[in-house]
C-alpha cells in the first residue's frame, strides 16, 4: 500500500511541476505541430512516392510519434539530475519507502508526459493527411506506453549516475541520434548492413517504431509490402519494450542504492 | 532511555578518515550539539545517523534501531533539515509537506491537523499557499524544519541550521528552535561551527579531525579552562615571549598573531601583568572563556570564523548558480 502511495505521490508531483512549467507545457503541443509541419510538407513532395510502396509520410509518420515519444521521455527523466543539484532528491532518498518505489514514480511520470505529447500528435493526424483508423487507436496507446515507459526506464538510469544537468544533457546528445537514425523511422531496417542490423535489436526505439507502422498501417496497405518493412510481431515487440523497462529500472534502483 | 547511541562510529573514505571512533549518547528531550569546524566531520556523522552512508565500522542506533539494519525505523524516527536547501520550488509550501508526508505515511485523517500545527509553530500558517520560490532563505529554513517535524520524529537532526542566514533571520530561527524543545520535548542533533549557536545547546560536543575531544554542558567546558583569558598584541613576540615564560601561574599561546593568556582572576592578575612586562604593547583584552578558547585549549587552533563565511559565500554563489 505504502508502495503504491509512494509512486503516486512521486508521479504526481512530477505531473505538477509539468503543468506548471509553461515553456515545458508550450512545446509539447508547438513540437509535433512543427515535426509534421516539416514533414508533411516539405519530405512529401521532394519523396512523393519512392520504391517502398507507400507514401513516405505514411511510412514516417510512426518514425515522429516514436521519436516525440524519446525526446520528451528523456528530457522529463532530467528532473532526478535536476532534483539531485537542488538537493530535493536527499529529500526523496531519506525518506522511509523503498527506492524501486521511487524510480516507478519518477518512470511513470516520465512516461505519462511521453505519452500524452505522443497522443496529441496522433490526433493531429489527420490535418496532414494520415488516415487513421480509430479501432487501432487503444493498441497503439498501449505501445507509446511502452515505449515511453522504456526510454524513461533508460533516461533514469543515465540521470541516476549523473551529477549535473550538463553531464546528462552531453549523454542525451550523443545518445539521441543514433537511436533516432537506427530507428528504423527513416528507411526500412530489413536491408542494411549486419552491424546496423545488430545495433538496431538492441535500440529499443526501433521496436516503438516497428510497432507503430505495423499497427497504423495494418489494413491501409497489402499485407506483403507491410511485411517488406516489418521487422517482429507486434507480440514480440511488446515483449522487448516491457523487457528493456524493468532491466533499465532495476539498473536506476542499483544506482541509487550504491549511493547509499 | 538513549534516544541516540554512537560506539565507535568511523567512516573512512579511501585513505581519508572523516569520522575516527566516536561515542556519545543523547538523552530524550535534550539539544545536543556538534561544534567544529568545516570539515571536521559533522555532516559525515548526520549522514551515517541517517542512514545515507553506511559507517566503515561501529555502530549507531537511534530511537533503539540500528542505522545498519532497520534503516527503515531509523528513517521514520528521525526528521531532517539539510546544510543546504531540499524543497521543490516548484511547489507551494503545503505542498511540500503533503509530499513529505505521504512519503512518511502521516494518516490522512491527521495531515490536516498537523499542517496547521506545524507551520503555525513556524509562522508560515499564513503563506501555505504560496509557492516557495518567493520565499526568503529564513522562510525556507522554517518550511524545512516544519517539513521535519510533520511525521512527528523521535530526533530532529539540524545540519547547520543557520548557515547563510543574516544574524537576525539567525536569532529569529533560534527562537524557533528553543520553542520546539518547550512545548514539544522535541531531541535536537545539531551542528554548528558558530560558537554563539553552541551556547544554546544542553551539551556539545567538539568535534576536530573526525575525533570527539570533550563533551559536556558548554557552561562546564567553559569552567575547564579554569579562569579568565587575557589577550595581547605585540610587535616585539620574542622579547614578550621571555617575559612571560618567566612569570608564575599562567598558560598561554600564541595563535593568530597574538598572546592568548589563560589566568586564574582576571581583574587582579592584569595590574599585576602590566608591571611585571616592559615590552611595548599595542592592546589587551580580558574575558571570561568562550567556547572559542575551549576549542583553541582543546585542538590548539581557533574554528576560524573567517574561514567558515568564505565557504559561505561560496555556497550562496553556487546557489545563485543554480538559481536560488
Amino acid at each position: 500500500m505504502q508502495f503504491l502511495k509512494t509512486i503516486y505521490t512521486i508521479w504526481q508531483r512530477e505531473l505538477i511541476r509539468y503543468w506548471r512549467d509553461k515553456t515545458r507545457l508550450a512545446s509539447t503541443f508547438i513540437q509535433p505541430l512543427m515535426f509534421l509541419a516539416i514533414f508533411g510538407s516539405g519530405l512529401r513532395q521532394t519523396l512523393a512516392s519512392g520504391n517502398l510502396g507507400v507514401d513516405f509520410v505514411q511510412f514516417m509518420y510512426p518514425g515522429i510519434i516514436a521519436m516525440s515519444v524519446m525526446g520528451v521521455a528523456f528530457f522529463s527523466t532530467i528532473s532526478t539530475v535536476w532534483d539531485r543539484e537542488f538537493g530535493f532528491l536527499k529529500e526523496i532518498l531519506v525518506a522511509p519507502v523503498s527506492r524501486t518505489s521511487i524510480a516507478l514514480g519518477k518512470t511513470t511520470g516520465a512516461a505519462t508526459i511521453a505519452s500524452s505529447q505522443a497522443l496529441i500528435l496522433l490526433i493531429l493526424g489527420p490535418f496532414i493527411g494520415i488516415k487513421i483508423n480509430l479501432a487501432i487507436i487503444p493498441e497503439l496507446f498501449i505501445f507509446m506506453i511502452l515505449l515511453a515507459l522504456a526510454i524513461s526506464g533508460l533516461g533514469l538510469f543515465i540521470a541516476s549516475l549523473m551529477k549535473t544537468t550538463e553531464s546528462f544533457g552531453l549523454i542525451m546528445q550523443l545518445l539521441i541520434f543514433p537511436l533516432f537514425f537506427l530507428s528504423g523511422a527513416f528507411f526500412p531496417l530489413t536491408a542494411v548492413p549486419l552491424w546496423m542490423s545488430i545495433i538496431s535489436r538492441i535500440n529499443p526505439l526501433s521496436y516503438g517504431v516497428d510497432a507503430f507502422r505495423q499497427i497504423l498501417l495494418r489494413g491501409q496497405l497489402p499485407e506483403a509490402v507491410l511485411s517488406q518493412f516489418s521487422l517482429h510481431s507486434i507480440t514480440i515487440n511488446g515483449l522487448f519494450l516491457s523487457l528493456f523497462a524493468i532491466v533499465m529500472v532495476s539498473a536506476a534502483v542499483m544506482a541509487f542504492n550504491k549511493k547509499s | 532511555m538513549h534516544i541516540i547511541k554512537v560506539e565507535n562510529l568511523t567512516k573512512k573514505f579511501k585513505d581519508f578518515t572523516a569520522v575516527d571512533q566516536i561515542n556519545f549518547t543523547v538523552e530524550k528531550g535534550e539539544i545536543f550539539g556538534f561544534l567544529g569546524p568545516n570539515g571536521a566531520g559533522k555532516s559525515t556523522t548526520i549522514s551515517m545517523l541517517s542512514t545515507l552512508l553506511l559507517p566503515t565500522s561501529g555502530k549507531a542506533s537511534i530511537n533503539e534501531y540500528n542505522i545498519q539494519t532497520q534503516t527503515n525505523d531509523v528513517r521514520k524516527s528521525i526528521g531532517l533539515v539539510f546544510q543546504d536547501p531540499s524543497l521543490d520550488d516548484k511547489l507551494t509550501a503545503e505542498e511540500n509537506l503533503r509530499f513529505h508526508a505521504r512519503l512518511y505515511d502521516v494518516p490522512k485523517e491527521k495531515y490536516e491537523a498537523r499542517l496547521e500545527e506545524v507551520l503555525k509553530l513556524v509562522d508560515l500558517w499564513d503563506r501555505k499557499n504560496d509557492r516557495i520560490n518567493i520565499f526568503s532563505g529564513g522562510m525556507k529554513r522554517r518550511l524545512e524544519i516544519a517539513r521535519g517535524l510533520i511525521h512527528y520524529p523521535a530526533v530532529l537532526f539540524l545540519d547547520e541550521p543557520t548557515i547563510g542566514l543574516d544574524p537576525q533571520t539567525r536569532s529569529h530561527l533560534w527562537e524557533y528552535i528553543l520553542t520546539l524543545k518547550k512545548e514539544k520535548q522535541m531531541t535536537i542533533f545539531m551542528t554548528t561551527h558558530y560558537m554563539n549557536e553552541a551556547e544554546y545547546c544542553d551539551r556539545i560536543a567538539i568535534i576536530d579531525n573526525g575525533k570527539i575531544v570533550a563533551i559536556d554542558t558548554p557552561a562546564n567546558l567553559k569552567r575547564s579552562i579554569g579562569g579568565d583569558i587575557i589577550t595581547i598584541n605585540t610587535s616585539e613576540n620574542e622579547k614578550l615571549q621571555k617575559e612571560l615564560a618567566g612569570l608564575k601561574d599562567i598558560v598561554f599561546k600564541h595563535v593568530n598573531g597574538e598572546w592568548v593568556l589563560e589566568v586564574k582572576d582576571g581583574e587582579s592578575f592584569l595590574p599585576h601583568l602590566l608591571q611585571q612586562i616592559t615590552t611595548p604593547i599595542q592592546n589587551v583584552t580580558l574575558r571570561k572563556p568562550s567556547l572559542d578558547d575551549v576549542f583553541l585549549k582543546l585542538t590548539g587552533r581557533k574554528i576560524r570564523e573567517e574561514d567558515a563565511s568564505d565557504t559561505d559565500k561560496m555556497r550562496s554563489m553556487m546557489k545563485m548558480r543554480r538559481g536560488h
